[in-house]
Order: structure tokens, then sequence, then C-alpha cells
């Protein structure tokens, strides 16, 4: 009976993995699973493209359209195939697409070239995507870490305060603390933010999504403290710290993983709505939720205002969404994960 | 269960009262300089900023400040800055367009995702289930207010099958309130859709394995019934949950990217306005009620589902 069983438990998994994986860890499985992800990786080949293509703004700038991303161009006039047309006609309608290295996608009601802002927007909105990804990642690994091990007073002050956060629409909240800080910066002491700073929306949204991380981290901690590795630690003598650190981080490490693109994805379509609606990247500075929201005003008569940076946002978190999906198939084909709102 | 109930009401109401102070002191404490500065405007003198101090207490310590405020929330008396306006008497106003986009929206939402989270499932692998993933992503990967303009340019300016935003009451006239609402109940819907859809299919599968789903099939009922009858309840529970806080949450402003898009005229636009304006009082009641309701609706949710599954532990 009991042989039974050990051969069965042995053969199993060795009928699914060629022979080759016999020595491999988890993450070197996990890579392998997803380079034979070929839509995985396309899309996360775009999104590379897309941040690339974002961080040579100024070289396009400087050498292609030969124009700032807040330069106004209102009463030029640009060549077309031979023909000299307003840059914004007498109407107010801009350019649409000319194909040309001046005004490539078109230009905006104030005669800003599109693709220069598209590239610099792209930039600022993917900044701010970033830092508050690793906001989020770093405040809700180590809270929820500490509320799951710690237990008793510290997981019920940490608890409480992410059902406080958690209680609030995340646009609303975000809004709420946008409208705020646009209105006078952040001074507190020895760290001062003007309101129009980059990091005013970086720090909302890192700051919005903490609960979306920490429960989860949270809950796999108060499961992990309990498991036989972790008091073998304690009784080698080790600190909690140290145990956090090196015995529950690395297994906390896939779900971790697995949250970077999500949180990623959502930073920036969050941004890009607190842009659209003013409490998010202030004017003039450009980033692809202000571009949407000034392109919504003359939509009827200017869509490709809408339509450029509505694609450029899209793609990329496609990108990020699409390369997600396969780091957390390849990772764990059943790891739950629920998308924040 | 009665004290489930009641530990569960008295935790609600910290949560309340924490979300108040949060709220406030996000509106108040934060934003550097003088509020009074800000009212009386660029030309005043010292005297009328001093006057505007005395007259919105702007003078007293802070928790007097939190009181009076709290009491004027509660009381229904916040005056706006800029208009000068009763501020809940506008929200009251915005409520009848907010509620109809919110209703209409979770149901197509429900429904919609429930039907293609189920056709996913059935056609597991296959290429309709691709074809519903892709379509899933493309709805989670795409901000609502870009949905929300394209539809608007293609089926209403281009193609003039649809009103061009704004909101026509329903008590006026059923059927041009029907016209305006199409549009906006699949924007908001779009992303709800992709997550449900997706969230069931999941489900689905994993209760195909169950045992009894073998026994139901066993007994030789048709492969329908057995879904329906046997997959479907069990795994309508997660989508069920997920239901309760997405319709909290848009009704408590999470629909204010929507309102503007197609000019509702509701609460989600009437916040939009006055952060425009930098009005603070509005934002402030709106984000206090809005997440007060979600508060509400969750509690009342936990309790609904204790009562009805009572392999829930009461004392956690």
């Amino acid at each position: 009976m009991s042989t039974d069983v050990v051969i069965r438990s042995t053969r199993a998994p060795a009928r699914r993995t060629p022979p080759l994986a016999a020595g491999a860890g988890p993450y070197r499985l996990a890579l392998r699973r997803l380079r034979r992800d070929r839509v995985a990786l396309a899309f996360g080949a775009l999104f590379l493209v897309i941040v690339a293509a974002c961080l040579a703004a100024p070289l396009y700038a400087r050498d292609v359209a030969h124009t700032g991303p807040n330069d106004n161009h209102v009463t030029d006039v640009v060549r077309v195939g031979g023909a000299r047309r307003d840059v914004v006609s007498p109407e107010g309608i801009p350019i649409g697409p000319t194909w040309h290295g001046r005004f490539l996608l078109g230009a905006d009601q104030n005669g800003r070239d599109i693709a220069v802002r598209l590239l610099y927007g792209g930039r600022n909105s993917l900044e701010v995507g970033f830092i508050a990804t690793a906001i989020t990642m770093l405040v809700a690994t180590l809270a929820g870490g500490v509320a799951g091990y710690r237990r008793g007073a510290s997981d019920a002050v940490l608890s409480r305060l992410f059902d406080l956060i958690w209680a609030y629409p995340a646009v609303l909240l975000g809004v709420a603390l946008g409208t705020s800080l646009a209105l006078g910066g952040l001074n507190l002491g020895l760290f001062t933010l003007s309101g129009r700073s980059l990091l005013v929306p970086a720090l909302i949204i890192g700051f919005v999504y903490i609960p979306y991380v920490a429960r989860p981290v949270r809950s796999q901690v108060l499961s992990l403290r309990e498991r036989e590795f972790v008091d073998a630690a304690r009784l080698q003598g080790l600190g909690d710290m140290r145990i956090l650190a090196s015995e529950i981080l690395p297994n906390l490490a896939s779900t971790l993983i697995v949250f970077v693109p999500l949180m990623l994805a959502n930073a920036i379509l969050l941004e890009a709505g607190l842009s659209y609606l003013g409490a998010g990247i202030q004017p003039p500075n450009p980033s692809w939720g202000t571009m949407i929201g000034d392109g919504i005003q003359l939509l009827p008569t200017a869509l490709h205002m809408t339509l450029v940076p509505g694609a450029m946002l899209v793609l990329a978190v496609l990108g990020i969404n699409v390369l997600g999906d396969g780091v957390r198939d390849a990772l764990d084909p059943h790891a739950p994960t629920r998308l924040p709102h | 269960m009665g004290r489930f109930v009641v530990r569960r009401l008295v935790s609600m109401v910290l949560v309340l009262f924490a979300i108040s102070v949060m709220t406030f002191l996000i509106f108040q404490a934060i934003p550097n300089g003088d509020p009074a500065q800000r009212l009386a405007g660029r030309t005043a003198t010292p005297e009328t900023i001093a006057a505007i101090r005395r007259t919105w207490g702007f003078d007293r310590p802070i928790y007097d400040q939190y009181l009076l405020t709290m009491r004027n929330v509660l009381t229904g008396r916040v005056i706006s800055y800029t208009q000068q306006v009763n501020v809940e008497r506008q929200i009251a106003d915005g409520l009848p367009a907010t509620l109809s986009l919110a209703i209409g929206a979770a149901v197509i939402w429900f429904a919609l995702g429930v039907a293609l989270g189920l056709l996913g499932a059935m056609r597991a692998g296959g290429a309709v289930d691709r074809a519903l993933t892709a379509l899933a992503m493309l709805g989670v990967s795409m901000p609502v207010f870009l949905i929300g303009a394209l539809l608007l340019y293609l089926l209403a300016y281009r193609m003039g099958l649809f009103p061009n935003g704004g909101y026509v009451p329903l008590s006026r006239d059923p059927a041009g309130w029907l016209s305006h609402m199409i549009l906006p109940w699949f924007t908001l819907s779009a992303l709800f859709i992709g997550i449900y859809s997706r969230v069931l299919r999941s489900s689905v599968l994993d209760t195909l394995g169950e045992d009894y789903v073998r026994t139901a099939r066993a007994k030789g009922l048709s492969e329908w019934r057995v879904l329906i009858r046997h997959v479907l309840r069990n795994s309508l529970i997660p989508v069920v949950a997920l239901w309760g806080l997405d319709f909290a949450a848009v009704i408590g402003g999470g629909a204010i990217l929507t309102e503007s898009v197609f000019n509702l005229h509701g609460v989600g636009q009437y916040a939009a306005q006055s952060i425009g304006a930098l009005d603070v009082p509005p934002v402030l009641v709106i984000v206090m009620l809005g997440s007060f309701f979600v508060v509400l609706l969750s509690t009342a949710m936990d309790i609904v589902v204790a009562v009805l599954d009572p392999r829930i532990k009461l004392a956690s």
C-alpha cells in the first residue's frame, strides 16, 4: 500500500515535466513555461518598445519634430504634400496626422505636436505608474508582513487601516487626495512637495492601492508563520525581522511577482482617470490621461487628439496585462488574483 | 447570531467614524495655505479674510472644526465655497441620474458577465473561449472614459443612433431616459464584464471537478441541467460577493468618470466639476457619503451572507 503511494507520487510529476527539469528550481521552471508562452512574450515586448520610445522622447523632439512638448504653434503653417496648411485652423480645429516629421500625429488645440507630447506624456504616465507600484509593493509587503507575523495589536491596528482605505472607492479617494494636494502640495517638515510635482499622483496612487496587496500578503504570512521551517528558524534563535526576511519573504515572492504587473496596469489606468478629472498630473505637463481629456473636449472635430493617446495607453496597459497573465500562469496556474476597481 | 450582528454593527460605527475623521483631515489639514484666503480671492482686504475666517469657523481649533463640519454634513447644511449653494440639495438633484446609471449597469454587467463566463467555461480551451479571454483582457485594459468617448463619437455623433450625452428623468420621458442611458450603461459595464466573466469561468471550471457534479451526470441528467442547477448555483457565490461590493462602490462615486464623459449631471459629475473649481465642501461630502454607503452595504452583505450560509464562522 505505502509503496504504491510513493511510486505514484514520484511518477506523477515526472510525467508532466521533462527529465531535464529534475534539478531546476521553481523559478527556473516558471521561466521555462513563460518562454513557451509566445503571446505573453509578444505583448511584453510591445510594452518594452513603448517604454523605450518614451525614454527616447527628447531625441525625437530635437531631431525629428524640432519642437518641445509644451511649445505652442497656433499661428504656424506646415507644408503637407506641397500644400500649406494652418496648424490650427481659424475655426480652432487642429491639424490631423501629417505623417511627416513635423506634426506626425497631428496637433492639439494649442498647436502642440501630439507625437512629441505623446512620448513625453508616456514618460510621465509610466513614471507615475512605476513609482506608485513600487510604493504599493514596498509598503504593502512590510505592513502586511508585520500584521500577519506579529498578529495581536499590530495586526488589529494595521488591518483596520487597510479596511479604512479599502472602504473608499479607489477613484474617489484618489480624487480627494489629488484635489487636496494639488491645492497646496505637501509639507511634512523635511519633506516638501509642490502641487505640480509628479510625485504627488504617484504617492496618491501608491497609497490608494496598498490594501489590495497588503490584505493577501497578510493572510499568506498568517499561514506561513505556522509552518515547520519557521519554527525551525525560531528554535535556531533567529530574530523576527530575520525570519521575515529570509524565511517568509522567499515564500511570498511568487505572490508579489504576480501583483507587480497587475498593480502597474491599474496604477497607469488610475493615473489616466485622475488626470482626466484634473486631480492627477497637472497641466501643462502632458500625460496620456490629460491628453485624452483635452481630446474629449474636441471629440467631433479632432478625433486624433483622443485616439492617439488612447491607443498608446491601451496598448501599454494591454501589454502589461497579457504579460502579467502569462507570468501568473507560469508561476502558478491556480493563483487567485482579484482586480481592484 | 444576535451577538455577531451587534459586533458587526459596532465595528461598522467605528469604521464610519474613522472615515469621517480621515476625510475631514484630507481636506482640512493637508492642503497648505489658508482656506479663507482662497475663498476671499486675490484682491481681498485682511479684514474681509478675517471676517470669512470667523463666519466659516476656520479660526476654531481643529476638533471643533471637525464637529462643526460633521454637524453640517449630518443635518444637510453644507454650503459650497464657489457658488454658496446647499451641497446636499445639489447631491439629491444628481441622485436619480447616478442611481439610473448604477442600477442599469449592474444588471447588465452581472447578466453578461455570467453568460459569457459560462460560455467560456463550457468551451474551455476552444476558439470561443480564447476570443472571450482576449475581449475580457481588452475590457480591463481600457480606461472607462476612453470607451465612453469612442462610443459617443461613433454611435451618437457619427451615426446618430443615440443622443449626444445628457440625462432625461425617467418620470418625464421613459423612452428618452432609455436612449440616454444605454451608452453609459455599457461603458460602465465593460470593465466589470471582463472581470466577472473571468471569475465565473474559473469558478465554474473548479466546480466541474466536484464529486456531486459527477453524481448528477451519473444520474443521467442532461448536461445543460447539470450546468445550470448544480454547477452554476455554487460557482455564483464569489461573483455575487463581488457584485455587492462593486455596486456599492459605483453608487458611492465610482461612476464619476462615466458620468463626466456622458454629461449625466449625476453625483459623480458634481464631484468632478467641484474638483475643477477647487471647491472643497462638495468633494468632502460626496467622498464621505460615498464611502459611508460602501461600508453600510458591505456590513449588510456580511450579515445577510452569515444568515444564509451557516458554514461561515460567526466568531471570527
